[in-house]
This record gives C-alpha cells, sequence and structure tokens, in this order.
C-alpha cells in the first residue's frame, strides 16, 4: 500500500492559485480513477479536479474557500503499490511537514505555504454576542404579560414595564432571567400591539467561490475606477416593431429574438465613433489597450451569482448569430457548463435585468474596461409629439465609463450613437 | 378645644384597606393618622366577614349536634341540643374585639396615630374630626380615602324594628323563629343558612330567578340542594312590596303577579351594600365620580391630586381583601415607590353550605375576553378525602386557554373549598399552566387533589375518574 497525494493542479495559463469550492469526497471514501474529488475556482470558470487513480481517500488537507497555491497537496490517496514520486510522510509527522518535503514544486510561488495554514487574515468581523432570552412568543395586542407577583414587583421599581419584556417561560411568562436579560440590554424589546417579533438570528455564510470571486472584483473596480454614469432614454417604438416583425416571420431554427442583440450590435457599431470603449485599461502600467474587436460580456445571473460570458466579435456577427451566442452562452453559465475561456476577454459590457430593468441603474464597470451599458426595462410612456402625446415604447440606457480614459463628451457621444441607431433600426442593418 | 394635627397621611376610615394603608404607611416611615369614628377594622371586623363567619360556626356546630339526635351514619347518637344564643354572641362578640384591639397595637407598633371620632373632609388636605374631646383638625400631605360602604336599604322596608341589616342580624337576642331574608345574595344566604341551622324557620325571597345570581347555575346547584335540605324556603322572581298592616308578616308579589304574606319575627333585608358617599364631605371635594363610587385610576389615584381611594368607596368588588391591596399598594405609592394595581385575581369566596370559590375569569368572561378556552372540573364525588367528611357534593372547575394551556380561572363548590382559595389564586399569579397544576403533588387525602385532577382532566387523563 502506497499513498498518492495529488496536487492542486496547473488551471490556467498565469494563474498561480485556486480556490477549493467544493469536496466532493471525504476521508474514507473510495474513488476510481477520473472520479471528480474536488472543484476549484480560478479566475473566473470553475474546475473539477479529477482523480487519477483508484484508491481510497486517506486525508484531505485544503479546506473550502481557501486560495492554495497551484502544486500544493490538497489530498491524498492510499494505493495499491507504492504510490506516486512523493515520499511517504511517517505517520506520526504532520501533513504540512510533508509538504515541505515535497520535492518539484513546478512555479508554487509560496511552497512553505501549507496547504491548512490559515490565510493571513484581517481582524475578524467581531461576532454579535450570543442573544439570551429572546425566544419569547409574541404577545397579542392588549394581552397582559405573564409574571409572578415579585418579577412584577421588581420590574415596577426598574421602572420597566412588562409588556416590553419577552418571556420565555411556559405561556411566554416572564421570568426573573428573562428581567434580567431585559435590564441587561441582552434582551431585544417585545414589539407590542402586533404578533411580529425581532428577528434576531445570525446566519454565517463564508463568502467564498464565485460570490468571493464577484466580491473582489466589484471591489477593485469601486476602488481603481472613477464611474460616471450617464443616462438618456431611447425611443424603442419601432426598433420592438421590426423585433416582432422579426420574431413572426423567422425561421424554425432561428433564435427567438429579445432586445439584446439589437443593443450590441449597436454597441459594436457606435464604437465606430468611440473606439477607445473597447478598451482594456492597465493603471500599473499606465498603458490603454485599445481593441479593434467588440467582444461583448453581457452580465448574466446564475444561481451562484453574477456572471460575464462573452459574445466575442459582435462586430462580425448579424443579429442572428449574437442571438445564437447570446442563447448559448446563457444557458451554459446557467447550466455551469461554460468554458473558462467564454468568460474571459471581453471589451465592453453589456448589463440587462430584462423586466426587471427599473428606471437607472449604476453599473459597475467590468475592470480592466472602460464602459458598461445598462439595459432599463422598456414601458409605454406618453411622449409628446407633434402637437399631441402618443404612446411610445421607451426604453434607458444607464451606461458607467472609467472617467480617467473616458470624458463625459466622449461618453454623451457613443450612447447617442446607440440611441440614434437603435430608433432608427434600418440603419444597423446598412453597411456604412 | 380644637387642636390641629400635621402629618404626611391621613386615612380616613379605618376598616380593612384603611387600617392596612395606615399600617404599611407607618411602615414605610411616613407620619401616619388613621380617622375612624367606631371600632378599628370596619365593616369586616366588627359587622361584616368575621362576625359572620363566627355565627356561621356556631350555626355549623349545632347542626351538627342536632344532625347527631336522628339517625346518621356515623352511629353517633346524643341529645338533644340546646342554645344560649346569649352566650354564641358574647362568643362572637369576644372574637371582634380581640381583633379591632389587635389592630390599635399594631397601629402603635407602626407609629400610626388614631384619632377616634368621625371625619368630615373639608378640602382635599384637611379633616375636620368630631372627636369626645371636641374638633380636631387633620392637615394632611396625602389623603386616603377608606369610606367603606353600607347596606342598601329598600325604601317601602326601611331598617328599624324588626326590619334588620346585616348589622343587627349578628347581634340579635335570640334566634329568630321566623326568618325572612329579602336578597338571595351571598350575605342573605350565608346567615340565611346559619340562622336555619340554629332552628329558624327561614324563607328567602330573590327578585332575581335564582339566588346567588352572579354565580352560573353548575356553580350554585350544590348550594341550592342544601337550601332545601336545610329547609328553607327559597322563593325566586319575587318582589319585597312592604309590611303587612299588622306589621308582623312581609308582603311580596310572586313571579304570577300574586300577592302573599311571609309571616315573619325578623325580616333581614341584604339586597346589596353601595359605597358610603356621605356623611365625610365628599361633595365638598368635587371628586369624578363613576356612577355611585370614587373614580380612581390603577394607582387608586383620584381625580385629585394626592387623594387616594380605596376598597368598597370605589366600587365593585367590594371585598375586604381588594381594600387591603390597594391600601398597601397606595402606601408604597406615597412613599415614593412606584406601583400599579396588577393583580391578576381577586378571589372571592361565598361562606354558604357548601363553600364557593371563585378566582379569576369565569368561562363566560374568558369567552367575552376572547380567549379560546377548555373547561372541566373534576367532582368531589371521585374525592376520597371529601367522602370521609360526607361532603360529596361540589367539584373544583378549571378554565384555561386552548393554546398554551394558561389558566384563566378557578372556580369550585364544596364544604371548605374557601381554603383552596389561596392555591386558585397563586396559580393565577404566577402564570401557572394545566401542565404546572398536574404536575404539583397535591397531599392525599385532601380535597385540594380535586385541583390538580381538575387540570389532569382538562389534558385528557385525570387519574380518578
Amino acid at each position: 500500500m502506497g499513498v498518492h497525494k495529488i496536487r492542486m493542479p496547473d488551471v490556467g495559463e498565469g494563474i498561480t492559485e485556486a480556490e477549493i469550492v467544493e469536496w466532493n469526497v471525504k476521508v474514507g471514501d473510495v474513488v476510481k480513477e477520473d472520479d471528480v474529488l474536488a472543484a476549484v475556482m480560478t479566475d473566473k470558470a470553475t474546475v473539477e479536479i479529477p482523480s487519477p487513480v483508484d484508491g481510497t481517500v486517506k486525508e484531505i488537507m485544503g479546506e473550502i474557500g481557501e486560495m492554495t497555491a497551484v502544486g500544493t497537496v490538497i489530498i491524498a490517496l492510499e494505493v495499491e503499490g507504492e504510490g506516486n514520486n512523493i515520499p511517504d510522510t511517517p505517520k506520526a509527522e504532520e501533513a504540512p511537514k510533508a509538504e515541505e518535503k515535497a520535492p518539484e514544486p513546478e512555479k508554487a510561488p509560496e511552497p512553505k505555504k501549507a496547504e491548512n495554514k490559515p490565510e493571513p487574515k484581517k481582524a475578524p468581523v467581531p461576532k454579535p454576542s450570543a442573544v439570551k432570552a429572546q425566544t419569547g412568543a409574541p404577545r397579542a395586542e392588549g394581552e397582559k404579560p405573564v409574571a409572578s407577583p415579585a418579577v412584577r414587583k421588581r420590574a415596577m421599581d426598574a421602572g420597566i414595564k412588562l409588556q416590553y419584556v419577552h418571556g420565555t417561560g411556559p405561556a411566554g411568562r416572564i421570568s426573573h432571567e428573562d428581567l434580567d436579560a431585559y435590564i441587561s440590554g441582552d434582551s431585544a424589546p417585545v414589539a407590542v400591539g402586533s404578533g411580529r417579533r425581532p428577528n434576531t438570528d445570525v446566519s454565517e455564510t463564508r463568502v467564498i467561490g464565485l460570490r468571493r470571486k464577484i466580491a473582489e472584483r466589484m471591489q477593485d473596480a469601486k476602488r481603481r475606477i472613477p464611474h460616471i454614469t450617464y443616462v438618456e432614454e431611447v425611443d424603442v417604438t419601432d426598433l420592438e416593431t421590426l423585433r416582432e416583425h422579426l420574431n413572426a416571420t423567422k425561421k424554425a431554427d432561428q433564435p427567438k429574438l429579445t432586445i439584446l442583440p439589437f443593443i450590441m450590435m449597436a454597441m459594436a457599431r457606435a464604437l465606430k465613433v468611440q473606439p477607445k470603449l473597447s478598451s482594456h485599461y492597465d493603471d500599473d502600467e499606465d498603458m490603454l489597450y485599445t481593441y479593434g474587436a467588440a467582444h461583448i460580456g453581457m452580465a448574466a445571473q446564475t444561481p451562484g451569482g453574477l456572471m460575464v460570458p462573452v459574445v466575442r466579435h459582435a462586430e462580425a456577427l448579424d443579429v442572428w448569430g449574437i442571438a445564437n451566442e447570446v442563447q448559448r452562452l446563457a444557458n451554459a453559465a446557467r447550466d455551469g457548463s461554460i468554458k473558462r475561456e467564454e468568460l474571459t476577454g471581453s471589451t465592453i459590457t453589456l448589463s440587462s435585468l430584462g423586466r426587471m430593468g427599473g428606471i437607472v441603474s449604476t453599473p459597475v464597470i467590468n475592470s480592466p474596461e472602460v464602459a458598461i451599458v445598462g439595459v432599463n426595462k422598456v414601458a409605454v410612456r406618453p411622449v409628446f409629439q407633434n402637437g399631441g402625446f402618443v404612446p411610445r415604447k421607451i426604453m434607458n440606457l444607464s451606461s458607467s465609463f472609467d472617467h480617467r480614459i473616458v470624458d463625459g463628451y466622449d461618453a454623451a457621444e457613443y450612447i447617442q450613437e446607440i440611441r440614434t441607431l437603435l430608433e432608427n433600426p434600418a440603419t444597423l442593418f446598412m453597411e456604412v | 378645644m380644637t387642636k390641629t394635627i400635621e402629618c404626611e397621611v391621613l386615612v380616613l376610615g379605618g376598616g380593612p384597606g384603611g387600617y392596612i394603608a395606615a399600617i404599611r404607611a407607618g411602615q414605610l416611615g411616613l407620619d401616619t393618622v388613621c380617622v375612624e369614628g367606631q371600632s378599628l377594622g370596619g365593616t369586616c371586623l366588627n359587622v361584616g366577614c368575621i362576625p359572620s363567619k363566627a355565627m356561621i360556626h356556631a350555626g355549623d356546630e349545632f347542626e351538627k349536634v342536632m344532625h347527631f339526635t336522628g339517625e346518621n351514619a356515623l352511629g353517633i347518637s346524643v341529645e338533644k341540643p340546646t342554645l344560649d344564643f346569649k352566650k354564641t354572641v358574647a362568643w362572637k362578640d369576644g372574637i371582634v374585639k380581640r381583633l379591632t384591639g389587635g389592630i390599635g397595637g399594631l397601629f402603635k407598633k407602626n407609629k400610626v396615630r388614631h384619632v377616634a371620632g368621625w371625619g368630615t373632609m373639608v378640602d382635599g388636605k384637611t379633616c375636620e374630626v368630631a372627636t369626645e374631646d371636641g374638633t380636631v383638625t387633620v392637615k394632611a400631605k396625602n389623603v386616603i380615602l377608606a369610606t367603606g360602604s353600607v347596606p342598601v336599604e329598600i325604601p317601602s322596608l326601611p331598617f328599624g324594628g324588626d326590619i334588620i341589616s346585616s348589622t343587627e342580624a349578628l347581634s340579635l337576642d335570640k334566634v329568630p323563629g321566623k326568618l325572612t331574608v329579602i336578597g338571595g345574595g351571598y350575605i342573605g344566604l350565608e346567615l340565611g343558612i346559619a340562622y336555619a341551622k340554629m332552628g329558624s324557620k327561614v324563607t328567602v325571597v330573590e327578585a332575581l330567578e335564582r339566588v346567588l345570581a352572579q354565580y352560573d347555575k353548575d356553580l350554585t346547584k350544590p348550594v341550592v340542594n342544601n337550601l332545601k335540605k336545610l329547609g328553607i324556603t327559597v322563593m325566586t322572581e319575587t318582589k319585597a312590596k312592604g309590611l303587612s298592616k299588622d306589621g308582623k308578616s312581609l308582603v311580596v308579589e310572586t313571579k304570577d303577579g300574586k300577592e302573599e304574606t311571609i309571616k315573619s319575627d325578623k325580616i333581614l333585608v341584604t339586597v346589596g351594600r353601595r359605597a358610603k358617599t356621605e356623611g365625610w364631605g365628599l361633595e365638598g371635594l368635587d371628586l369624578t365620580m363613576n356612577g355611585r363610587v370614587v373614580a380612581i385610576d390603577d394607582k387608586c389615584q383620584t381625580s385629585m391630586t394626592g387623594v387616594y381611594a380605596i376598597g368598597d368607596l370605589t366600587g365593585e368588588p367590594m371585598l375586604a381583601h381588594r381594600a387591603m391591596a390597594q391600601g398597601e399598594m397606595v402606601a408604597e405609592i406615597i412613599a415614593g415607590k412606584n406601583r400599579t394595581f396588577d393583580k391578576v385575581s381577586i378571589p372571592a369566596v361565598c361562606f354558604t353550605d357548601p363553600e364557593l370559590v371563585t378566582a379569576g375569569l369565569s368561562a363566560e368572561e374568558a369567552k367575552k375576553a376572547g380567549y379560546d378556552i377548555k373547561v372541566d372540573q373534576f367532582p368531589f364525588m371521585a374525592n376520597g378525602r371529601a367522602m370521609t367528611m360526607e361532603s360529596e357534593d361540589g367539584f373544583v372547575r378549571i378554565v384555561a386557554r386552548n393554546d398554551n394551556h394558561m389558566i384563566l380561572g378557578i372556580q369550585a363548590v364544596g364544604k371548605g373549598v374557601s381554603e383552596l382559595s389561596a392555591a386558585f389564586s397563586l396559580a393565577l399569579e404566577m402564570g401557572a399552566r394545566l401542565e404546572d397544576i398536574a404536575g404539583t403533588i397535591h397531599a392525599h387525602p385532601t380535597q385540594s387533589e380535586g385541583f390538580q385532577e381538575a387540570a389532569l382532566k382538562s389534558l385528557g387523563h385525570a387519574l380518578h375518574i
């Protein structure tokens, strides 16, 4: 019998560490070759780690939520034969020490960093103190608090009205301890006059995986980028007429068109007047990379949180092509089958909440990009035209720009171009 | 001679409310004066609770012996007893004297000054007392009005001669041959039963359709049954009209409208008590009234700052223990403590044979208050101790909330159940649930087991029925 140790694999170019987001096995489990052991998350994608051998799980060293350097041993399997080339660890010895001995960490930047040593942490957020004596039944309106005469007298002496004190006893009886808790402030007062009661539950959720990734990226974007947000309304009445027509006359194999492919077309076309909005700004190097391509990231809600799959080369696609890509990527993002490559490389982003788009939003730029276009809901509104009100379909675009690169004028010009294109949908399809 | 006394607390009235207020105020170091024209103790000690219980006891004892002169299950035989009623009354007076004298001692102990004489409030802080030595003016920072209540008189049958109130009924010179009681409430029945046991031929005249009408029918049924056994005639839906021309009979109008005459040696009028609102200067104080009684808040504060009212003067329930609790509370409020009258239960006992106890809410009151309730009772018929006392009539009944089993009210009827009132009130004040009573060991064999069994029954697992 030997021990086969498995390292955090190199999951992508330039990636030095990954986060373990899920363990599919536990100690003692028998695994076969190619069984999935764990899921790790890199920059954007989740990668499954298969077992290279048959064996039994002997030890799990990586903890969920922990950033682990590539090359670090994360799991040890007991296998037939000699095991792999990592020397066997004496039983008494601690796993991390074995790790120090581990040879050939190809590119592990911190080979000393043991997988189960905690990451350097900031001072932990103080936990809310455990709350005592709070779970009394709510008291119906006008219902007298139940308490023994001694408790009532103590309350009166302390100037406390018992109807505000939680009773934890049977039938909501207020005990001396309940009164103590109220006096010491450990007990939230009863909301008198309703069956409502304060919910003092505190649940702890480790921010890991995609959520942590989103948090980091949002934090980074907001910290680095001075956002300006510009809102304009677009009359999409004609566009909607066209869309309805296309949907009514489309071929069976063509996807149903939403408004997004049209907006993406307009975004790609409008880059002609403001090319630098399809850029990456490397502020560490003071370098702006402006792309000829319109790789449009589309913010998509998934069960795990926000993902941004990318419609590549939107400038080269027609409306059906974009629609196909949008549908395919959205489905892949939702069912988790999306590939890492499909989640990276966008040069400008479109954010849409569909029907829930509201009237104004303040989208956060998908760093290191410099622009994001937000789509608000389409609503029929009265518009004053030719001496009278007419119902028009109006949609707002709320867009944010990196003010370090994009001046207000540039931003306005880009959005106005999009507006003009969308309000005159025929021009979307004219080669210029 | 006119003399002026100044004090912190003036208590007008030395009944159970007033004397307790005065003692407690004294304990708290307040300079206190209690004004009372009679001997201390008020109605309760002088002409109410205590002497009536003495007469009831005498009646019980006499009837017990009388019972043994005939066939009886216990096999006891005695000669026919006689009653020296004057001695009975003297014994009763002795008890009253001991108790009222005791209050004087407690006053001294707690440095309460007793000004003997009838007082009249001049204003909210001043009382003029007509004492044997002349008028004494008492000036006080705080006043506690505790003037009590007096028996209600029927206009057509004014008190005097053979028309008596409960007061006179407790000091008769002989057991009346024929006693007619007008009013089948608890006072009339208590005294009527006592005199019936001592040999009177008693007739109870009640205007309503049943006696003890403030209690429910189930509760009063054992009492009504026993009235029959004691040979007491009960005339319900019957109105007292007045005396016959010869003055020896009571004329009544029966429910079918007929006039009847009831030959009576004494006519005891017990149609209720009313707050004593005259004769002590209330009219000059201009206090806000609540009907015929002085209006108070939950601190017994009247509409005038520094003037409190307690006891029967403030209305129903006119019970000594309520007045005492109020008196104690008001003294503490005056001493600067934060108090409100927050009692869950003011138990009421009716010393008929058998006795009645009620504490907390009746089933009807609970329903009216919007509670979803369950009501269960345990009969003394299934209680060993009750059997050994030849008193199987009666039951303990518990009214509890359906949702959390909190006990809302307890009623009982049976021999000696007055002593259970403490357990009932304690349960209510402590906020007990059925499970608490069911889970408390009640000593065997006692009637109190009926309380536990009623709780068990309500929980679906009574053990003895």
